[in-house]
């Protein structure tokens, strides 16, 4: 359940933290707007809070179910899906931004020149540089994620974290268990750094 | 040189292709351009010269709107230069842009470089962009580097790969903003060598340049710049040999004869 979590919503952030990195270099002040208000509050918003809201405010005031009002355990997967991706992509959206400032001037400025529009030249020369010089950053922000899906036990999702609780709260091992889930978290985090790593470095552009 | 240039007046004849009417245009406080009228004529080849922070490379940026204007009009091919937006990618298409610091894209190689336009904005399939692409890197002289990256090339490469991927886009213009002033003294003479080629060509050319042997042999008219204004237009030898105002001579005088 955790990797499957993980998996979702990392793939969920990069795409939503990309879109908003756009609007915030975009020429619409509307959409700069819109992206620069929405980085500045979530993630100045405790994933806790987030999640519990998707749960007791979305799904319990405004009925907003993902299509699966009658299985919880679906529509609490979905709802913390939804918290996580919300809020990492926050993150994520601020680390491509950084990255868009490493590329040189000049490469949008040849791009334009040569008649790309607005979107291709994001699409076909910046972001690609872009995402290259931020593979570290983003690495962060993954291992990070990762270690968030706990919080998605706030809402009843059976992930890593929920079924310690169970298992402490059967077992007397306690300090074992707790060691065997930390354990699997940095199985899971740890090759993930370390290959976004190396991916980095040999993806470097070089200038 | 002088058979040339006689040719060329015959093209130039054809009718105006990039108007420049009483431009305008600030830096904050600073007035970087000063009621700029300019009119470059089809096939001319048009050398700008000044000292730095004259406004050369600022006017050479408004023609394909890289820079903006505060007044005036500019015109190419006798269309306004539209909003930013598809009608002015697809203007900026026409006209092609040659930096000083190179500006290819670093993580393509050379022939996708110069293969990136024609697929991209003119929906030129592969294999006719691919066949283009390594036809002007073979004119630039630079075929042998098609596969590698632009880091990988000498500077003096590296421009030639910029002049070919502006070409590819078969321009109705080209504007060289300071095309040799990032280059080691060796590899000049290899840019310039291709550009006076494309100026034997025909090709409509707007070239800011330090480069004053360059604006003697292949100029139709050298146009010098000084604190925002244009101060002189002439042909290169009367330019040269007898400039009519003070501020040009007092610029001759400090680069030439040394």
């Amino acid at each position: 359940m955790t990797v499957k979590l993980t998996a979702l919503s990392a793939l969920g952030s990069l795409v939503w933290g990309t879109l908003l990195a756009a609007m915030r270099v975009s020429p619409v002040p509307l959409m700069r707007g819109f992206g620069t208000f929405y980085v500045n509050t979530v993630r100045n918003i405790p994933l806790t809070v987030i999640i519990v809201f998707t749960s007791l405010g979305l799904a319990d005031i405004f009925g907003v179910t993902m299509g699966a009002s009658d299985d919880f355990k679906v529509q609490g997967f979905r709802l913390a899906l939804l918290g996580l991706v919300a809020y990492h992509a926050a993150f994520v959206c601020e680390a491509v931004r950084s990255g868009i400032n490493t590329v040189p001037v000049g490469q949008a400025e040849a791009a334009r020149a040569i008649g790309l529009s607005f979107s291709q030249v994001l699409r076909i020369v910046i972001l690609p540089q872009a995402f290259r010089a931020v593979i570290a950053p983003l690495a962060n922000v993954l291992i990070a994620l990762t270690k968030n899906t706990t919080v998605a036990a706030a809402i009843g999702v059976a992930e890593a974290a929920a079924l310690m609780k169970t298992m402490i709260e059967n077992e007397a091992q306690t300090v074992a268990i707790g060691a065997v889930f930390a354990l699997g978290f940095v199985v899971l985090t740890l090759p993930t750094g370390l290959l976004l790593g190396w991916l980095g470095k040999r993806l470097a552009v070089k200038r | 040189m002088t058979e040339v240039s006689v040719a060329k007046e015959d093209v130039a004849a054809t009718g105006e292709l990039v108007v420049l009417k009483s431009v305008n245009k600030h830096f904050g406080a600073l007035h970087v351009l000063q009621d700029i009228d300019l009119t470059i004529a089809r096939g001319e080849v048009v050398v700008v010269i000044g000292p730095s922070g004259s406004g050369k490379s600022t006017l050479c940026r408004t023609i394909n709107r890289l820079e903006t204007i505060d007044s005036g009009a500019i015109a190419i091919d006798g269309k306004p230069l539209p909003q930013e937006g598809r009608e002015l990618a697809r203007l900026r298409a026409d006209v092609g842009m040659v930096f000083q610091s190179f500006n290819l894209f670093a993580h393509k190689t050379v022939l996708e470089n110069v293969m990136l336009g024609q697929i991209k904005v003119r929906k030129a399939d592969k294999k006719q962009a691919e066949e283009k692409a390594r036809a002007l890197l073979d004119r630039v002289g630079v075929a042998t580097q098609a596969d590698k990256y632009p880091a990988q090339l000498s500077g003096g490469q590296q421009q030639r790969v910029a002049i070919a991927r502006a070409l590819a886009m078969d321009p109705k213009v080209m504007l060289f903003d300071e095309p040799t002033s990032a280059l080691d003294p060796e590899m000049i003479n290899e840019v310039l060598e291709v550009m006076q080629q494309l100026a034997r060509d025909g090709m409509t050319m707007i070239v800011v340049t330090h480069e004053m042997g360059f604006a003697r042999s292949a100029a139709n008219r050298v146009v010098f710049m000084a604190d925002g204004r244009i101060v002189e237009e002439a042909v290169p030898d009367q330019f040269f040999s007898n400039p009519r105002s003070d501020r040009a001579k007092d610029f001759l005088s400090k680069i030439l004869h040394h």
